[in-house]
């Protein structure tokens, strides 16, 4: 096959590379997007995000369900079809994936079904899945392989009943008993989803508290509901595992405890992902990677390398969809000539449990850890009115203020939907927004929103919902 | 007693530099006035004088480091007597701890926090206070966001700030641009051969800013001339001798010195600025001619002061003086300012001639190529008589193209008889 060429070349058909292909394409420039998959999607829409939110919407179903008694109407315990939950979520990301291939060919991308490997920096390696091969040069490259679970030394094993979060979600069965190893996110989100579907779910984590990164007050509603959810949260602890006849032993170390030992029917392992980086050919580059095996990459998401460009998950934390989304529309720009920068305040963070947490910008434990002095303004949900029409008064929304300005610095919101309400946070953030222009915004009544307008006017003391005493302003 | 040698105000505008060499070494016995560090600023290269001497018992910068005035820059051990410590130590610490080294984007001098917090705006912390597409702008505009105060609530900087400090940047010579001016994105150079970035020196980068701000916002006209000096070049080689024994050089440079003075007297609108925003014509009293002088780092344009009340020996030793300081790196960023007019001579290196670009807020320029013999029709035949040629740009907006013509021939005739100098008297 003779040599190919293109303007732009893009490795990887996630959020943040088809987001790069696309606007590279917007822009006038001729894209070639390479990834192996039929269409589209990454992580993101095959083993991530949407698929695993389409479960966490079946059991958040599950789940109101149960509270339907109180308010008056009952169901009869929910019966299980496994096999079409399967269907109906894989129909969903069928569609949204088909959706991106059609915005594709509309922008007329060439879409290489493949993998890609660079052979210097203005050229790539192809080898299709149908098995030619073949080279592309490429004016630039845009590298976005994103990343893979990460099993942590020892922890991983070949067996059936060791999951990573891929084997979750192709939901082969609903075991009876499971052990989530990791309560981040992805061990959160996939033990809500098996514990919902009624697997006893055992979480374990190294780390003194669930979520790392996330306000204490704000883990503590959660911890409420989700105490009820799972059979146990262990904390402060690792695992040994071990395969046996009837189950996977596990042996749980902490050192101010004995250690203890139970059998689980299938483990599920959420310690961590790594970037896709090492079948990139990048030592034929002068690409830098740091100890983590990240890209090293500038305001514009360039390496070292000027031709070549990386964003998402290959360029370090957070590993979020929308980060890469962004990230993938400034690589475009800056291949265009625009001047684009990455400069975000705030990328929010949303755990989709029950409820949901969310947060963006600055955190109140971050403030205290660079020893910067915050104001916090709370709303607990307990005053809101939508929430208890919702019957969902376990929430709370807080705002982080810098006192002199009063600007919002974070914004973290804890309850159903917030990870819907944390955009209006973010906006907040961004436009450098001050507690009293979400005061004084009129907010509808009654929404969860007002939740946010609330916590700022009780800033100053004066929120309609709640009385507190002025602190400020006396 | 220990004393701590600070930075020293530079002058007015400029709080900061790069230390460019440490001229000393712990352990170093120095006099008062010699030489520390030397110093680049945005606006000149020079060396920083010890205040005192002693013993170095601490060097507290390091070669590359931005010191900020009031930054220690080194500890001397002095020969002053013990009991003047006790009494002065406890009067010392208090303005030490206020005025403590800052390195940049470090958190802000005590009373700085304080005045800034009394103002009720934001302190100057990161993230700045912008909206993402007021970000945008600024990076389109080639504006930095840290230069900017915010107009808004709580110190929000609008997009009309970064409008506003756009504007300025194009139409005022005084701003500082850092960023702007950038120009198309430049293609990928590696494709076609290897290439190394080095980053441009404070003097590069101030020239490359004024020169580019010049041209594009100063409507530029270049009148050409040429005077016969045969007669002045006799006159120049015969007292070169007796400003040599005063200690300068009589070139022709000096001589235009005198005589640029009286034209800019004569012609008051070459001796003024444009204020484009008040729409006034600023007309300065006092006569400081600037002279570009070629320095290892680049171009540098040191300042005569009041050239117009100074003669031809005097204006030949300053002029020496002041281009050896230049060279020698000992030029300080004041004696850069406040020229009126400049002259930039080549005519030392060669080449035919040449149109110089204004160096805004001036309004005019001469430049001077190199004297040649050429063949003069003098009305019945052809003598040889050595021709300067001269170029004369100035800004069009307030200097009509006749007046450039008199102002550049009045040159010209008074290089050739310069009794022109005293003829109108009143100097």
């Amino acid at each position: 096959m003779a040599d190919e060429k293109t303007q732009v070349a893009v490795v990887g058909a996630g959020p943040g590379g088809y987001a790069a292909a696309f606007l590279a394409a917007d822009l006038g420039l001729k894209v070639t997007l390479i990834d192996p998959a039929e269409n589209p999607g990454g992580v993101c829409l095959y083993t991530g995000c949407i698929p695993t939110k389409a479960l966490l919407h079946v059991a958040k179903t599950i789940l109101d369900a149960r509270d339907a008694p109180d308010w008056g109407v009952e169901f009869p315990d929910p019966k299980i079809n496994i096999e079409k939950m399967r269907a109906w979520k894989e129909s969903v990301v069928k569609k949204l994936t088909e959706g991106l291939g059609q915005l594709t060919r509309q922008r007329k991308i060439s879409y290489v079904k493949g993998n890609a490997r660079l052979l210097t920096p203005r050229s790539l390696e192809l080898e299709k899945t149908d098995g030619r091969k073949g080279r592309l040069n490429a004016e630039h490259i845009v590298l976005a392989t994103g990343s893979r679970p990460g099993a942590i030394g020892g922890l991983s094993f070949d067996s059936q009943r060791v999951m990573d979060s891929t084997d979750a979600l192709e939901l082969s069965e609903i075991p009876e008993t499971m052990l989530v190893v990791g309560a981040g996110y992805i061990g959160l989100e996939l033990g809500s989803v098996y514990a919902a579907l009624g697997t006893k779910v055992t979480m374990v984590e190294m780390m003194p508290g669930i979520l790392p990164g996330a306000d204490r007050d704000i883990v503590a509603v959660f911890e409420r509901r989700a105490g009820q959810l799972f059979d146990s949260i262990i904390l402060n602890t690792t695992v040994e595992l071990k395969e046996q006849k009837q189950g996977i032993r596990a042996v749980f170390k902490r050192k101010d405890a004995e250690n203890s030992v139970a059998v689980y029917d299938r483990v599920l392992l959420a310690v961590g992902r790594k970037p896709n980086t090492d079948e990139l050919g990048l030592e034929n580059t002068r690409v830098q990677v740091d100890e983590k095996g990240f890209l090293k990459v500038d305001e514009q998401r360039k390496t070292d390398e000027p031709s070549i460009y990386a964003v998402g998950d290959i360029t370090g934390n957070p590993l979020l969809a929308h980060k890469a989304t962004h990230e993938g529309r400034v690589a475009a720009e800056a291949i265009a000539g625009r001047k684009s920068a990455f400069d975000p305040r705030a990328i929010p963070a949303v755990e989709y449990t029950d409820p949901e947490i969310a947060w963006c910008g600055l955190t109140e434990t971050q403030a205290e850890e660079e020893g910067r002095e915050v104001q916090v303004a709370k709303f607990p949900w307990g005053a809101s009115g939508r929430a208890a029409t919702l019957g969902r008064s376990d929430g709370l929304t807080k705002l982080i203020i810098e006192p002199a300005s009063e600007r919002i610095l974070g914004v973290a919101i804890v309850g159903t939907g917030a990870g819907e309400l944390i955009s209006e946070g973010a906006l907040a953030v961004e436009m450098a927004a001050l507690a009293s222009d979400l005061a004084l915004t009129i907010h509808p009544h009654p929404t969860l929103s007002e939740t946010l307008k609330e916590a700022a006017e009780s800033f100053y003391g004066e929120a309609t919902s709640i009385y507190r005493p002025k602190k400020r302003r006396s | 007693m220990t004393r701590e040698i600070r930075l020293p105000e530079i002058s007015e505008n400029v709080d900061s530099g790069e230390v460019i060499e440490v001229l000393v070494s712990e352990g170093d016995t120095i006099d008062k006035d010699q030489s520390i560090v030397e110093l680049e600023t945005e606006k000149a290269a020079f060396e920083v004088p010890s205040p005192l001497g002693g013993k170095v018992t601490e060097i507290a910068v390091k070669k590359g480091d931005t010191i900020r005035v009031g930054q220690v820059i080194l500890k001397i051990e002095t020969q002053e007597r013990e009991d003047r410590e006790k009494e002065e130590s406890t009067q010392e610490k208090k303005p030490s701890e206020t005025t403590a080294p800052r390195k940049p984007g470090e958190a802000m001098r005590a009373e700085e926090t304080a005045a800034i917090a009394s103002k009720e705006s934001a302190p100057a912390q990161e993230p700045l206070p912008a909206s993402p597409a007021v970000r945008r702008k600024a990076r389109e505009l080639g504006v930095d966001l840290r230069e900017l105060e915010g107009t808004g609530p709580g110190g929000r900087i609008l997009a009309e700030d970064v409008e506003k400090r756009a504007k300025q940047i194009i139409t005022s010579s005084q701003g500082t641009p850092t960023g702007a001016r950038t120009g198309a994105p430049l293609p990928d150079f590696s494709r076609w051969g290897e290439t190394e970035a080095k980053p441009m020196s404070g003097v590069r980068r101030v020239t490359a800013e004024n020169v580019f701000r010049a041209w594009v916002s100063v409507p530029h006209v270049t009148q050409f001339d040429r005077a016969d000096v045969t007669e002045l070049e006799r006159f120049r080689k015969k007292y070169a001798k007796r400003v040599e024994d005063a200690g300068g050089k009589l070139t022709v440079t000096s001589i235009l010195l005198k005589v640029c003075a009286s034209a800019l007297k004569r012609f008051p609108r070459f001796n003024a600025s444009l204020d484009m925003e008040k729409k006034e014509i600023v007309y300065k009293k006092y006569i400081h001619i600037g002279v570009a002088v070629d320095t290892e780092r680049g171009l540098l344009v040191p300042v005569i002061r009041h050239a117009d009340q100074k003669g031809i020996l005097e204006l030949s030793v300053e002029l020496t003086e002041l281009a050896e300081k230049t060279r020698g790196k000992k030029i300080t960023p004041d004696e850069l300012q406040g020229g009126n007019f400049t002259i930039s001579n080549l005519g030392g290196i060669g080449g035919e001639n040449f149109s110089p670009i204004v160096y805004a807020p001036q309004v005019a320029i001469l430049g001077v190529s190199r004297a040649r013999m050429e063949p003069v029709y003098t009305g019945d035949n052809f003598a040889p008589r050595l021709m300067l040629p001269l170029a004369l740009s100035y800004d069009h907006r307030i200097i009509d193209g006749a007046d450039g013509i008199r102002f550049i021939r009045w040159i010209a005739e008074t290089l050739e008889n310069p009794l022109m100098l005293v003829f109108e008297g009143g100097e």
